[in-house]
Protein backbone atom coordinates (compact mmCIF):
# COMPACT_ATOMS: atom_id res chain seq x y z
CA UNK A 1 0.00 0.00 0.00
CA UNK A 2 2.73 2.43 1.07
CA UNK A 3 4.89 1.39 -1.82
CA UNK A 4 2.06 2.14 -4.20
CA UNK A 5 1.59 5.57 -2.70
CA UNK A 6 5.28 6.30 -3.02
CA UNK A 7 5.49 5.29 -6.65
CA UNK A 8 2.47 7.39 -7.39
CA UNK A 9 3.99 10.45 -5.73
CA UNK A 10 7.25 9.83 -7.62
CA UNK A 11 5.39 9.64 -10.90
CA UNK A 12 3.55 12.85 -10.14
CA UNK A 13 6.84 14.49 -9.21
CA UNK A 14 8.44 13.75 -12.57
CA UNK A 15 5.24 14.88 -14.18
CA UNK A 16 5.44 18.19 -12.32
CA UNK A 17 9.05 18.66 -13.31
CA UNK A 18 8.21 18.07 -16.93
CA UNK A 19 5.25 20.41 -16.76
CA UNK A 20 7.39 23.09 -15.09
CA UNK A 21 9.31 23.68 -18.33
CA UNK A 22 6.11 23.75 -20.37
CA UNK A 23 4.69 26.09 -17.71
CA UNK A 24 7.37 28.65 -18.59
CA UNK A 25 6.89 28.00 -22.28
CA UNK A 26 3.16 28.72 -22.11
CA UNK A 27 3.78 31.69 -19.85
CA UNK A 28 6.31 33.40 -22.13
CA UNK A 29 4.32 32.59 -25.26
CA UNK A 30 1.46 34.85 -24.24
CA UNK A 31 3.62 37.91 -23.62
CA UNK A 32 5.33 38.31 -26.99
CA UNK A 33 4.85 35.54 -29.56
CA UNK A 34 1.07 35.52 -29.30
CA UNK A 35 0.45 38.90 -27.68
CA UNK A 36 -3.34 39.16 -27.50
CA UNK A 37 -3.55 42.78 -28.66
CA UNK A 38 -0.76 43.32 -31.16
CA UNK A 39 -0.57 39.87 -32.75
CA UNK A 40 -3.92 38.16 -32.28
CA UNK A 41 -5.74 41.56 -32.44
CA UNK A 42 -8.31 40.43 -29.85
CA UNK A 43 -10.11 42.34 -27.13
CA UNK A 44 -9.86 45.68 -28.89
CA UNK A 45 -12.86 47.32 -27.26
CA UNK A 46 -11.43 47.64 -23.72
CA UNK A 47 -7.90 48.17 -25.04
CA UNK A 48 -8.85 51.29 -26.92
CA UNK A 49 -11.52 52.57 -24.56
CA UNK A 50 -9.59 52.61 -21.27
CA UNK A 51 -6.16 53.47 -22.63
CA UNK A 52 -6.58 57.24 -22.25
CA UNK A 53 -4.76 57.18 -18.90
CA UNK A 54 -2.23 54.91 -17.21
CA UNK A 55 -4.43 54.44 -14.11
CA UNK A 56 -7.35 53.14 -16.13
CA UNK A 57 -5.11 50.90 -18.19
CA UNK A 58 -3.49 49.32 -15.13
CA UNK A 59 -6.85 48.86 -13.38
CA UNK A 60 -8.32 47.23 -16.45
CA UNK A 61 -5.30 44.94 -16.83
CA UNK A 62 -5.58 43.83 -13.22
CA UNK A 63 -9.25 43.04 -13.76
CA UNK A 64 -8.60 41.09 -16.94
CA UNK A 65 -5.79 39.07 -15.31
CA UNK A 66 -8.07 38.21 -12.36
CA UNK A 67 -10.96 37.08 -14.57
CA UNK A 68 -8.68 35.23 -16.99
CA UNK A 69 -6.92 33.39 -14.16
CA UNK A 70 -10.15 32.49 -12.36
CA UNK A 71 -12.03 31.34 -15.43
CA UNK A 72 -9.06 29.38 -16.83
CA UNK A 73 -8.62 27.52 -13.52
CA UNK A 74 -12.31 26.65 -13.16
CA UNK A 75 -12.74 25.68 -16.81
CA UNK A 76 -9.62 23.50 -16.74
CA UNK A 77 -10.98 21.78 -13.61
CA UNK A 78 -14.41 21.06 -15.09
CA UNK A 79 -13.24 20.40 -18.63
CA UNK A 80 -13.92 16.63 -18.48
CA UNK A 81 -17.32 17.01 -16.83
CA UNK A 82 -18.66 19.56 -19.34
CA UNK A 83 -20.73 18.14 -22.21
CA UNK A 84 -19.30 19.36 -25.48
CA UNK A 85 -22.64 20.66 -26.74
CA UNK A 86 -23.19 23.19 -23.93
CA UNK A 87 -19.56 24.15 -23.30
CA UNK A 88 -19.83 27.74 -24.58
CA UNK A 89 -22.80 28.67 -22.29
CA UNK A 90 -20.97 27.03 -19.37
CA UNK A 91 -17.81 29.06 -20.11
CA UNK A 92 -19.84 32.26 -20.36
CA UNK A 93 -21.52 31.66 -17.00
CA UNK A 94 -18.16 30.95 -15.33
CA UNK A 95 -16.66 34.12 -16.83
CA UNK A 96 -19.72 36.21 -15.93
CA UNK A 97 -19.51 35.02 -12.33
CA UNK A 98 -15.89 36.12 -12.00
CA UNK A 99 -16.71 39.46 -13.65
CA UNK A 100 -19.52 39.98 -11.12
CA UNK A 101 -17.09 39.30 -8.25
CA UNK A 102 -14.61 41.73 -9.81
CA UNK A 103 -17.20 44.47 -10.38
CA UNK A 104 -18.53 44.23 -6.82
CA UNK A 105 -15.01 44.31 -5.31
CA UNK A 106 -13.98 47.30 -7.42
CA UNK A 107 -17.17 49.09 -6.41
CA UNK A 108 -16.45 48.41 -2.74
CA UNK A 109 -12.70 48.95 -2.51
CA UNK A 110 -11.69 51.14 -5.48
CA UNK A 111 -14.66 53.46 -6.15
CA UNK A 112 -12.74 56.06 -8.23
CA UNK A 113 -11.42 53.39 -10.60
CA UNK A 114 -14.88 51.79 -10.73
CA UNK A 115 -16.36 55.16 -11.76
CA UNK A 116 -13.81 55.89 -14.46
CA UNK A 117 -13.89 52.40 -15.99
CA UNK A 118 -17.70 52.59 -16.17
CA UNK A 119 -19.40 50.01 -18.37
CA UNK A 120 -16.08 48.66 -19.62
CA UNK A 121 -15.61 46.75 -16.36
CA UNK A 122 -18.73 44.54 -16.78
CA UNK A 123 -17.94 44.33 -20.49
CA UNK A 124 -14.94 42.11 -19.65
CA UNK A 125 -17.53 39.31 -19.99
CA UNK A 126 -17.58 39.68 -23.76
CA UNK A 127 -13.85 40.29 -24.10
CA UNK A 128 -12.81 37.91 -26.89
CA UNK A 129 -9.47 37.21 -25.17
CA UNK A 130 -11.06 35.47 -22.19
CA UNK A 131 -13.60 33.34 -24.04
CA UNK A 132 -10.91 32.64 -26.65
CA UNK A 133 -8.46 31.29 -24.04
CA UNK A 134 -11.23 29.22 -22.45
CA UNK A 135 -12.15 27.64 -25.77
CA UNK A 136 -8.67 27.27 -27.26
CA UNK A 137 -6.60 26.47 -24.18
CA UNK A 138 -8.26 25.84 -20.83
CA UNK A 139 -10.86 23.41 -22.17
CA UNK A 140 -8.11 21.12 -23.47
CA UNK A 141 -5.25 21.47 -20.95
CA UNK A 142 -4.60 20.67 -17.27
CA UNK A 143 -4.87 23.29 -14.53
CA UNK A 144 -1.19 24.20 -14.15
CA UNK A 145 -0.71 24.90 -17.85
CA UNK A 146 -3.94 26.89 -17.93
CA UNK A 147 -2.64 29.08 -15.10
CA UNK A 148 0.57 29.70 -17.08
CA UNK A 149 -1.44 30.53 -20.16
CA UNK A 150 -3.70 32.94 -18.25
CA UNK A 151 -0.76 34.74 -16.63
CA UNK A 152 1.15 34.99 -19.91
CA UNK A 153 -1.77 36.26 -21.95
CA UNK A 154 -2.77 38.59 -19.10
CA UNK A 155 0.73 40.09 -18.92
CA UNK A 156 0.82 40.42 -22.71
CA UNK A 157 -2.44 42.35 -22.51
CA UNK A 158 -1.03 44.52 -19.72
CA UNK A 159 2.11 45.26 -21.74
CA UNK A 160 0.09 46.31 -24.80
CA UNK A 161 -2.28 48.44 -22.75
CA UNK A 162 0.68 50.03 -20.94
CA UNK A 163 2.43 51.01 -24.19
CA UNK A 164 -0.74 52.50 -25.71
CA UNK A 165 -1.81 54.40 -22.60
CA UNK A 166 1.76 55.62 -21.98
CA UNK A 167 1.85 57.27 -25.42
CA UNK A 168 -1.68 58.64 -25.14
CA UNK A 169 -1.26 60.14 -21.68
CA UNK A 170 2.21 61.55 -22.39
CA UNK A 171 1.23 63.37 -25.59
CA UNK A 172 -2.39 64.05 -24.69
CA UNK A 173 -1.73 65.78 -21.37
CA UNK A 174 2.04 66.36 -21.36
CA UNK A 175 2.34 64.67 -17.97
CA UNK A 176 2.55 61.11 -16.68
CA UNK A 177 1.08 60.07 -13.36
CA UNK A 178 0.31 56.78 -11.66
CA UNK A 179 -2.38 56.73 -8.93
CA UNK A 180 -2.13 60.44 -8.22
CA UNK A 181 1.68 60.63 -8.17
CA UNK A 182 3.23 62.67 -10.96
CA UNK A 183 6.16 60.94 -12.62
CA UNK A 184 7.02 63.18 -15.51
CA UNK A 185 6.14 66.61 -16.84
CA UNK A 186 7.17 67.75 -20.30
CA UNK A 187 7.96 71.49 -20.50
CA UNK A 188 6.07 72.65 -23.63
CA UNK A 189 3.58 69.81 -24.03
CA UNK A 190 2.02 70.23 -20.60
CA UNK A 191 0.98 73.78 -21.50
CA UNK A 192 -0.12 72.96 -25.05
CA UNK A 193 -1.10 69.28 -25.00
CA UNK A 194 -2.02 67.44 -28.20
CA UNK A 195 -5.62 66.82 -27.18
CA UNK A 196 -6.26 64.47 -30.10
CA UNK A 197 -4.39 61.71 -28.24
CA UNK A 198 -6.93 61.81 -25.40
CA UNK A 199 -9.90 61.89 -27.77
CA UNK A 200 -11.27 58.53 -28.97
CA UNK A 201 -9.64 59.02 -32.36
CA UNK A 202 -6.22 59.13 -30.69
CA UNK A 203 -6.65 55.50 -29.65
CA UNK A 204 -7.21 54.39 -33.23
CA UNK A 205 -4.30 56.52 -34.40
CA UNK A 206 -1.84 55.18 -31.81
CA UNK A 207 -2.68 51.50 -32.31
CA UNK A 208 -2.65 51.93 -36.10
CA UNK A 209 0.82 53.47 -36.12
CA UNK A 210 2.11 50.99 -33.52
CA UNK A 211 0.98 48.02 -35.63
CA UNK A 212 2.56 49.59 -38.71
CA UNK A 213 5.79 50.24 -36.78
CA UNK A 214 5.94 46.64 -35.53
CA UNK A 215 5.45 45.36 -39.06
CA UNK A 216 7.98 47.76 -40.52
CA UNK A 217 10.66 46.75 -38.03
CA UNK A 218 9.79 43.09 -38.61
CA UNK A 219 8.61 42.32 -35.07
CA UNK A 220 5.31 41.19 -36.57
CA UNK A 221 5.00 39.56 -39.96
CA UNK A 222 2.53 41.43 -42.18
CA UNK A 223 -0.40 39.94 -44.10
CA UNK B 1 -40.91 63.01 -27.14
CA UNK B 2 -38.03 65.47 -27.19
CA UNK B 3 -36.24 63.30 -24.69
CA UNK B 4 -36.57 60.25 -26.98
CA UNK B 5 -35.07 62.20 -29.90
CA UNK B 6 -32.12 63.32 -27.84
CA UNK B 7 -31.46 59.75 -26.68
CA UNK B 8 -31.63 58.55 -30.28
CA UNK B 9 -29.18 61.14 -31.62
CA UNK B 10 -26.87 60.87 -28.65
CA UNK B 11 -26.40 57.15 -29.23
CA UNK B 12 -26.41 57.27 -33.04
CA UNK B 13 -23.94 60.15 -33.57
CA UNK B 14 -22.49 61.83 -30.49
CA UNK B 15 -21.78 58.63 -28.55
CA UNK B 16 -21.46 56.45 -31.62
CA UNK B 17 -20.87 52.87 -30.48
CA UNK B 18 -17.93 52.13 -32.73
CA UNK B 19 -16.10 55.41 -33.15
CA UNK B 20 -16.60 57.06 -29.77
CA UNK B 21 -17.43 54.25 -27.31
CA UNK B 22 -15.30 51.51 -28.93
CA UNK B 23 -18.05 48.91 -28.71
CA UNK B 24 -18.35 46.21 -31.35
CA UNK B 25 -14.91 46.66 -32.86
CA UNK B 26 -14.41 43.00 -33.79
CA UNK B 27 -17.19 42.96 -36.42
CA UNK B 28 -16.15 46.49 -37.41
CA UNK B 29 -12.72 45.36 -38.55
CA UNK B 30 -13.74 41.81 -39.45
CA UNK B 31 -16.85 42.37 -41.53
CA UNK B 32 -16.34 45.82 -42.99
CA UNK B 33 -14.42 44.61 -46.04
CA UNK B 34 -17.52 44.27 -48.25
CA UNK B 35 -20.56 46.57 -48.45
CA UNK B 36 -23.18 43.78 -48.66
CA UNK B 37 -21.81 42.02 -45.57
CA UNK B 38 -21.72 45.29 -43.67
CA UNK B 39 -25.41 45.96 -44.31
CA UNK B 40 -26.59 42.49 -43.24
CA UNK B 41 -24.35 42.52 -40.17
CA UNK B 42 -25.62 45.97 -39.16
CA UNK B 43 -29.25 44.91 -39.58
CA UNK B 44 -28.75 41.71 -37.57
CA UNK B 45 -26.98 43.52 -34.72
CA UNK B 46 -29.64 46.26 -34.61
CA UNK B 47 -32.40 43.65 -34.47
CA UNK B 48 -30.77 41.72 -31.63
CA UNK B 49 -29.97 44.96 -29.78
CA UNK B 50 -33.61 46.08 -29.83
CA UNK B 51 -34.88 42.66 -28.70
CA UNK B 52 -32.22 42.42 -25.98
CA UNK B 53 -32.92 45.93 -24.69
CA UNK B 54 -36.64 45.19 -24.52
CA UNK B 55 -36.15 41.87 -22.69
CA UNK B 56 -33.48 43.07 -20.27
CA UNK B 57 -35.28 46.28 -19.34
CA UNK B 58 -38.44 44.27 -18.56
CA UNK B 59 -36.35 41.93 -16.40
CA UNK B 60 -34.61 44.88 -14.74
CA UNK B 61 -37.78 46.83 -13.92
CA UNK B 62 -40.05 43.94 -12.92
CA UNK B 63 -37.66 41.41 -11.36
CA UNK B 64 -34.35 43.00 -10.35
CA UNK B 65 -35.63 46.23 -8.80
CA UNK B 66 -38.56 44.75 -6.77
CA UNK B 67 -36.36 41.97 -5.33
CA UNK B 68 -33.23 44.10 -4.98
CA UNK B 69 -30.93 41.81 -6.99
CA UNK B 70 -29.45 44.37 -9.40
CA UNK B 71 -25.97 42.87 -8.93
CA UNK B 72 -27.08 39.80 -10.93
CA UNK B 73 -27.35 41.89 -14.10
CA UNK B 74 -24.14 40.75 -15.84
CA UNK B 75 -24.86 37.01 -15.59
CA UNK B 76 -28.56 37.32 -16.47
CA UNK B 77 -28.06 39.79 -19.35
CA UNK B 78 -25.47 37.67 -21.09
CA UNK B 79 -27.70 34.60 -20.76
CA UNK B 80 -30.71 36.52 -22.13
CA UNK B 81 -28.64 37.74 -25.09
CA UNK B 82 -27.25 34.27 -25.80
CA UNK B 83 -30.70 32.67 -25.78
CA UNK B 84 -32.22 35.52 -27.85
CA UNK B 85 -29.55 35.03 -30.51
CA UNK B 86 -30.36 31.29 -30.59
CA UNK B 87 -34.10 31.99 -30.96
CA UNK B 88 -33.55 34.57 -33.71
CA UNK B 89 -31.27 32.11 -35.49
CA UNK B 90 -33.94 29.39 -35.37
CA UNK B 91 -36.73 31.71 -36.55
CA UNK B 92 -34.70 33.06 -39.47
CA UNK B 93 -33.67 29.52 -40.43
CA UNK B 94 -37.31 28.34 -40.55
CA UNK B 95 -38.82 31.38 -42.27
CA UNK B 96 -36.17 32.81 -44.58
CA UNK B 97 -33.41 30.39 -45.50
CA UNK B 98 -31.81 32.83 -47.94
CA UNK B 99 -31.29 35.48 -45.27
CA UNK B 100 -29.99 32.77 -42.95
CA UNK B 101 -27.33 31.73 -45.46
CA UNK B 102 -26.39 35.36 -46.10
CA UNK B 103 -25.79 36.06 -42.41
CA UNK B 104 -23.95 32.78 -41.92
CA UNK B 105 -21.37 32.83 -39.14
CA UNK B 106 -22.15 36.41 -38.07
CA UNK B 107 -25.37 35.48 -36.28
CA UNK B 108 -23.90 33.31 -33.48
CA UNK B 109 -21.02 35.78 -33.12
CA UNK B 110 -23.46 38.54 -32.11
CA UNK B 111 -23.61 36.91 -28.65
CA UNK B 112 -20.07 38.08 -27.90
CA UNK B 113 -20.52 41.47 -29.56
CA UNK B 114 -19.80 44.13 -26.94
CA UNK B 115 -22.30 46.51 -28.55
CA UNK B 116 -25.28 44.33 -27.58
CA UNK B 117 -24.27 43.86 -23.94
CA UNK B 118 -23.08 47.46 -23.94
CA UNK B 119 -26.48 48.91 -24.85
CA UNK B 120 -28.25 46.87 -22.16
CA UNK B 121 -25.71 48.03 -19.55
CA UNK B 122 -26.06 51.65 -20.66
CA UNK B 123 -29.86 51.33 -20.30
CA UNK B 124 -29.41 50.09 -16.75
CA UNK B 125 -26.77 52.67 -15.88
CA UNK B 126 -28.85 55.59 -17.19
CA UNK B 127 -32.02 54.20 -15.58
CA UNK B 128 -33.96 54.34 -18.87
CA UNK B 129 -37.61 53.26 -18.95
CA UNK B 130 -38.65 50.42 -21.26
CA UNK B 131 -39.58 52.78 -24.11
CA UNK B 132 -36.37 54.79 -23.71
CA UNK B 133 -34.35 51.56 -23.73
CA UNK B 134 -35.87 50.54 -27.06
CA UNK B 135 -35.14 53.98 -28.53
CA UNK B 136 -31.56 53.88 -27.30
CA UNK B 137 -31.10 50.43 -28.86
CA UNK B 138 -32.49 51.65 -32.20
CA UNK B 139 -30.21 54.70 -32.05
CA UNK B 140 -27.16 52.63 -31.20
CA UNK B 141 -27.99 50.13 -33.93
CA UNK B 142 -28.51 52.82 -36.57
CA UNK B 143 -25.21 54.46 -35.65
CA UNK B 144 -23.44 51.09 -35.73
CA UNK B 145 -24.85 50.25 -39.18
CA UNK B 146 -24.06 53.73 -40.51
CA UNK B 147 -20.39 53.52 -39.53
CA UNK B 148 -20.11 49.93 -40.79
CA UNK B 149 -21.45 51.03 -44.20
CA UNK B 150 -19.20 54.12 -44.42
CA UNK B 151 -16.17 52.06 -43.41
CA UNK B 152 -16.87 49.26 -45.88
CA UNK B 153 -17.15 51.78 -48.72
CA UNK B 154 -13.78 53.27 -47.77
CA UNK B 155 -12.12 49.89 -47.29
CA UNK B 156 -13.20 48.67 -50.73
CA UNK B 157 -11.13 51.55 -52.12
CA UNK B 158 -8.28 51.13 -49.62
CA UNK B 159 -7.67 47.66 -51.08
CA UNK B 160 -6.54 49.36 -54.29
CA UNK B 161 -4.61 52.25 -52.73
CA UNK B 162 -0.84 52.55 -52.93
CA UNK B 163 0.08 52.85 -49.27
CA UNK B 164 3.33 51.71 -47.60
CA UNK B 165 3.62 47.94 -47.26
CA UNK B 166 3.73 47.99 -43.46
CA UNK B 167 0.48 50.01 -43.41
CA UNK B 168 -1.54 47.61 -45.59
CA UNK B 169 -4.56 45.92 -44.03
CA UNK B 170 -5.27 46.58 -40.36
CA UNK B 171 -2.98 49.59 -39.63
CA UNK B 172 -4.43 51.74 -42.41
CA UNK B 173 -7.95 50.66 -41.35
CA UNK B 174 -7.21 51.90 -37.81
CA UNK B 175 -5.94 55.24 -39.09
CA UNK B 176 -9.03 55.62 -41.32
CA UNK B 177 -11.16 54.92 -38.27
CA UNK B 178 -9.26 57.65 -36.39
CA UNK B 179 -10.12 60.24 -39.04
CA UNK B 180 -13.76 59.09 -39.16
CA UNK B 181 -13.96 59.25 -35.37
CA UNK B 182 -12.64 62.82 -35.43
CA UNK B 183 -15.37 63.82 -37.89
CA UNK B 184 -18.07 62.25 -35.69
CA UNK B 185 -16.78 64.17 -32.66
CA UNK B 186 -16.88 67.31 -34.83
CA UNK B 187 -20.53 66.70 -35.75
CA UNK B 188 -21.50 66.07 -32.15
CA UNK B 189 -19.94 69.35 -30.99
CA UNK B 190 -21.99 71.20 -33.62
CA UNK B 191 -25.26 69.84 -32.22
Amino acid sequence: MECKEESRSLASETKTRKSMSSFWKEFLKGIVVSNPVFILVLGLCPTLAVSSSLDNALGMSAGVIFVLLGSNIIIALIRNATPNLVRIPVFIVVIATFVTILTLSFEAYLPPLYESLGIYLPLIVVNCIILGRAEVFASKNPVLLSIADALGIGLGFTLALFIISFIRELFGTGTLSIFGRELLKLPVLSEHPLTIFILPSGAFLVIGFLLALFRWTGVIKGE
Amino acid sequence: MNNLFSIFFALAIANNFILVKFLGLCPFFGVSKKLSNAISMGAAVTFVMVLASFATSIIYHYIFVPYGIEFMNIVIYILVIASLVQIVELIIKRTNIRLYNALGIYLPLITTNCAVLGVTLINTQEQYTILESIVSAVGGGVGFTLVLIIMSGIRERLELCDCPKAMKGLPIAFITAAILSLSFIGISSLM
